[in-house]
């Protein structure tokens, strides 16, 4: 559950209460444990051919279709048609330039949190095991503070303060996740700083960034892109979540968790509206949970 | 070799009286941890609020004002009462003493938007949100866990890979969107319960379900790796090896095992679980923490949003520290750790 300095990742089901009986064949650090391999490697590639196709989608699609704004209510609630897949909504806006304008908003400031997040977070983490003492002790003691509140709840104190605008989606969102990269780089980085090699290296006087780049690098990069994956997702469902229940950003905008809210009053005469972007967010999120299929913290 | 037979002095010597000892300073020392954690959080959630109170756009002054002597009878006058009746006025590191002080008091002033006493509305809050927090965890651990042991009971039969998507969809599954899901198949085409709402019968029915559901997933997928793992491991090969029935080994050591690792996974659910509390509720106007915290963002209502958060916050810390203690009830190994 929370990390004990010596465990090496922070906090999956695994850990939680260690050596509940042991495996005979090896168990991988990372990756789908206790499973027969080949399962997890098709979904891996599955989800990210999704992920490829949706990133794809919110590139393209806003060149395609410009208009996510122009309102035309002679077209009020048009149905599908070849040239709209997704038809028209309440008010004869394109769904389809909505939702890829959507989903890019939502994968770039997904992305833009866990970058923060992630360079925040290693950073301390690394200072932590490096210097240990009082820093480590003071940045384990915020990190205690942040791991009692939920990211939603981070987030909805920033909403308070200036509801409806970006920033504060995106800096509610990397404060509730750097905390996660903090906790498991630095018991990576404790674990590895102290090894025997980084030992030798320290007597050959290779230097601080001799180790950095070829002991602490290679053992953090894999964990830290499936973090990101996960990461991703948390961000993604945590800003349809608030526009959702009416604190996140405001209507004009074309956001995924607002395009559900305004469609739901037309669910029986225009099911497209609704359908359309509810799959586009669960296809998101599986394609991003699907990029590992072990848990970490959330 | 020597210094190797030389036990250390102060190493406690293995008789049966400090076993207790070492028990009861574990359990010392999960509580020194957990309460410094939630005086951190209270300190940190305090102050955050008072930064966006001395933020918030326009006077404060004037918005209570207005919720205490109604929109319009408020003047300069009534905006210069209440400043100096609660020492708007004085310098900010003052007034910020006095909230942390108040706080600390579970003293939270009064809702800027109805003019209720904070802390009374909290108790009513606080019961709806535990009575439906307490519900769909005990359905999501009941139906997570039995998934989870038929599903390791066959890996990799048909069980298993209908139980793995089906976990990996609930996990994708926004709470909202399952909400909605229910609502418009239980309640609006089949007319089984109602959709929103408190205080009727049958009012907790889908909340709890939207929330268990996605719990349950997660549940489920632990008991399936724990379970498996135990089942693969030599204790369980000798029991089987020793001839006793299979429901004898699955009751004797397999669950009794995986318990241990179910009961600390709920301190990691806590967060989600906490998470979910705040959208179900929203979603089914479900008076609880959840839903009193979003219309307190809405309304940039500070106080009642301070005290919310704060209660959730408590929640995870209270759950997490008897999860600590129930697993080191449980589980010897923890006691004797560092």
């Amino acid at each position: 559950m929370k990390t004990s300095p010596s465990s090496p990742t922070s906090a999956g089901p695994d850990e939680a209460a260690p050596a509940a009986g042991q495996t005979l064949r090896p168990t991988p650090l990372w990756g789908a444990a206790g499973r027969k391999g080949q399962g997890g490697r098709v979904a891996r590639i599955a989800s990210m051919g999704l992920l490829a196709a949706l990133v794809l989608f919110a590139l393209v699609g806003p060149l395609l279709w410009r208009q996510y704004a122009g309102q035309d209510l002679s077209q009020f609630l048009q149905p599908p048609s070849p040239a709209e897949p997704f038809g028209h909504d309440h008010l004869g806006r394109s769904v389809i330039a909505r939702l890829a304008h959507a989903t890019r908003l939502s994968l770039g400031l997904a992305l833009l949190c866990v970058v923060t997040a992630a360079v925040v977070g290693v950073a301390l983490g690394v200072l932590a095991a490096w210097r240990r003492g009082w820093v480590d002790q003071l940045l384990l003691g915020v990190s205690e503070v942040f791991l009692a509140l939920p990211a939603l709840l981070i987030v909805l104190i920033f909403a308070a303060l200036a509801s409806g605008e970006m920033w504060t989606i995106y800096v509610g969102i990397a404060l509730a996740l750097w905390v996660e990269y903090f906790r498991v780089v630095r018991a990576r980085a404790v674990s590895v700083l102290n090894s025997p090699a980084v030992e030798a290296a320290t007597l050959l006087k290779l230097g601080s960034l001799h180790v950095l780049r070829r002991h602490l690098w290679p053992e953090l990069a894999p964990v830290l892109l499936t973090m990101a994956s996960l990461g991703m997702a948390t961000a993604v469902l945590a800003m349809s979540t608030l526009s959702y229940v009416g604190v996140g950003l405001k209507p004009p905008t074309a956001e995924l968790g607002l395009l559900i809210t305004e469609s739901l009053p037309y669910y029986h005469e225009a099911p497209w509206m609704v359908v359309a972007p509810v799959m586009v967010l669960l296809l998101l999120l599986v394609g991003l949970l699907g990029l590992r299929s072990q848990e970490t913290r959330r | 070799m020597e210094t190797l037979q030389d036990p250390p002095t102060d190493a406690a010597p293995p008789t049966p009286a400090p076993r207790g000892n070492a028990v009861a300073r574990a359990a010392g020392r999960i509580l020194v941890r957990r309460a410094a954690q939630a005086l951190g959080v209270a300190i940190t959630v305090t102050i955050t609020c008072f930064v966006i109170v001395q933020n918030l756009p326009g006077d404060i002054a004037f918005r209570i004002a207005a919720g205490r002597y109604g929109y319009d009878k408020v003047d300069a006058a009534a905006a210069a009462e209440v400043r100096t009746d609660l020492g708007l006025d004085e310098p900010a590191w003052q007034q910020l003493g006095g909230w942390v002080i108040d706080a600390l008091r579970l003293d939270f002033g009064t809702s800027l938007v109805t003019g209720a006493s904070v802390a009374d509305e909290l108790g009513h809050h606080l019961s709806a949100t535990l009575q439906l927090a307490a519900v769909s965890l005990l359905i999501s651990i009941t139906l997570g866990a039995a998934i989870g042991v038929l599903a390791a009971q066959n890996r990799g039969g048909p069980l298993d890979r209908i139980t793995d998507a089906w976990v990996a969809l609930v996990r994708a599954l926004p709470p909202f969107v399952l909400g909605l899901v229910l609502i418009i198949v239980f309640s609006v085409q089949l007319g089984w319960v109602p959709a929103a709402g408190h205080g009727e019968r049958g009012n907790i029915v889908l909340p709890a379900l939207t929330l268990a559901v996605g719990l349950s997933g997660l549940f489920a997928r632990v008991t399936r790796d724990t379970v498996a793992q135990i089942l693969n491991s030599e204790h369980v090969h000798f029991a089987r090896t020793k001839g006793l029935a299979g429901h004898v080994i699955l009751a004797r050591h397999v669950l009794r095992n995986a318990g241990v690792t179910l009961v600390a996974y709920i301190g990691v659910q806590v967060l989600i679980l906490v998470e979910g509390v705040v959208v179900v509720e929203s979603l089914f106007a479900w008076p609880g923490l959840g839903h009193a915290l979003v219309h307190a963002v809405f309304w940039r209502d500070i106080p009642a949003m301070q005290a919310t958060v704060l209660a959730l916050a408590m929640i995870v810390v209270v759950v997490s520290t008897l999860v600590d203690l129930a697993v080191l009830a449980l589980d010897p190994r923890t006691r004797e750790v560092r």
